[in-house]
């Protein structure tokens, strides 16, 4: 379907021609190659093999990578638009994206000479496909504490022990970014599937997300060498997980506004094609409430989101709270987006015959992953108080110098 | 001097007590979130054109106002 007049006006009010040029791109492809197919891949829990390779054919997977290392080299905005697009076909998918760009994101930032050289070229094309394994069975939102353990042994090596729970991509994904405490001190490693000590299994039944091929892992005993550190003892959590949370968050950002664009798309068509009580749905004033409410609040999310980008490529310090604020108010929106999307298509909107209930579920895990609401809502507010003190004080100095 | 002027403006978002010494343990304020270390890399980073890696990541870097100074003029030295 063709994009809303509203929808042109927001994308060609921030982007370049070349930009708009890879969007027409994205979204040929995502029509083509994902539309058609994402109710069957959540109903079969599974993503084939030929989407993800589609995926990396196409420069996908190492977007944000540096084009010295093989990647993309794509600005923020330009990879904002690829989410937007993968984020209307299927959230799964777009979930393999996210934490392979997590991995990508954090071994760029923060990855040693070695590692960046060994893994980002591999990982640009898909030959490696990278997962994010932070959560626990008992530990979420709790991160700095999560139970793993690393314990360095006497040659050098590290050995990991400990379960990650709910990892994205973790049935399919060849390295891991694990996370753990060192005598207490948070320390981010790379394990490849293949290490001894290493084993995972997929997870099923879920909300959504559904084909996303999650898993559980297990590090029993699973020795890494020292190489496989990234970052230093103490600093997996702030810098290495936090460098990778914010690249996640702007992806699920960007990719929301996209569900929402799938689920209003959705909502042009079926109220322009059912008729009750003799006309069209789309002439009804309380159904038009919702199409109104849709629009301007994916409008709204889009440019959340364009502005994060534009702080991103700047290296502007803003840019974090600039993606927590696009992330919290695109996923939310989302949520209300897609429940309007059910509701508008009734009882039909529950069956699997339209995709909003697909929609409608995955949406409520975008309110959970990379950061919760809660999480966000606590950040928002506590930056909101620290800028409100700064500001007072520069207001003071200015008085007190008359 | 200059230098120390602007990583004290920025701090002062981040910490409560505005008079913190240059030489005084920023741990100890509690200041280090995560949310304060991935600002204060992009803001080293913008503000003095440096880039900040993973060779940089030791606590010594980051203690105290002062040594944030040593670790941009070490690494503007060998720019």
């Amino acid at each position: 379907m063709s994009m809303t007049d509203h929808e042109k006006e927001g994308a060609t009010m921030a982007w370049t021609p070349d930009q708009l040029r890879a969007q027409e791109g994205f979204r040929a492809f995502v029509d083509e190659a994902i539309v058609p197919f994402a109710d069957l891949w959540d109903r079969d829990e599974h993503l084939p093999e030929g989407i993800v390779r589609a995926l990396a054919d196409r420069g996908c997977l190492g977007a944000t990578i540096p084009t010295d290392l093989g990647g993309g080299g794509y600005d923020s905005a330009t990879f904002g638009i690829l989410c937007e697009e993968i984020g209307r076909g299927s959230a799964s998918l777009l979930s393999l994206l996210t934490v392979h760009g997590m991995v990508c994101q954090a071994l760029t930032i923060w990855g040693s000479d070695e590692q960046r050289a060994q893994w980002l070229p591999r990982l640009a094309t898909g030959a490696t496909l990278g997962a994010f394994a932070l959560t626990e069975p008992n530990i979420g939102s709790d991160a700095k504490n999560v139970e793993t353990t690393v314990t360095r042994l006497e040659d050098g090596s590290y050995r990991l022990d400990g379960k990650k729970k709910w990892i994205s991509c973790g049935q399919i994904a060849d390295l891991f970014l694990v996370f753990g405490q060192q005598e207490g001190k948070p320390v981010a490693f790379l394990v490849e599937k293949d290490r001894p000590g290493f084993s995972r299994a997929p997870l099923s039944g879920l909300l959504g997300f559904r084909a996303a091929m999650l898993a559980e892992l297990t590090l029993d005993g699973c020795v890494v060498p020292e190489g496989n550190m990234v970052g230093r003892p103490g600093f997996g959590f702030t810098h290495v997980a936090g460098a990778a949370l914010d690249h996640g968050r702007f992806c699920v950002g960007c990719g929301c506004v996209g569900l929402a664009r799938g689920c209003l798309e959705a909502c042009l068509d079926y109220t322009s094609q059912r008729k009750q009580f003799g006309v069209h749905l789309r002439e009804h004033p309380l159904i038009q409430r919702m199409l109104t409410d849709m629009i301007t609040h994916i409008e709204a999310a889009r440019l959340l989101c364009v502005e994060a980008g534009v702080m991103k490529d700047a290296r502007d310090p803003r840019s974090i709270m600039a993606t927590s604020t696009a992330k919290y108010f695109a996923s939310t929106m989302a949520a209300r987006v897609a429940s309007d999307a059910v509701q508008i298509h009734g009882a039909n909107g529950c069956g699997q015959e339209y995709p909003v209930q697909r929609y409608f579920r995955d949406a409520k895990i975008m309110e959970i992953i990379e950061g919760s609401s809660q999480i966000q809502q606590t950040i928002i507010a506590k930056f909101g108080h620290l800028d409100h003190v700064r500001d007072q004080r520069a207001r003071s100095r200015k008085g007190s110098r008359g | 001097m200059e230098t120390t002027v602007k990583i004290r403006e920025f701090l002062e978002k981040f910490i409560r007590d505005a008079d913190v010494a240059d030489d005084e343990d920023l741990f100890a304020t509690g200041l280090v979130t995560s949310l304060f270390a991935m600002h204060l890399v992009l803001f080293l980073e913008k503000e003095f054109g440096v880039k900040v890696d993973n060779r940089d990541l030791d606590f010594d870097n980051f203690r105290t106002i002062n040594a944030i100074v040593a670790l941009i003029e070490k690494k503007r030295a060998t720019a």
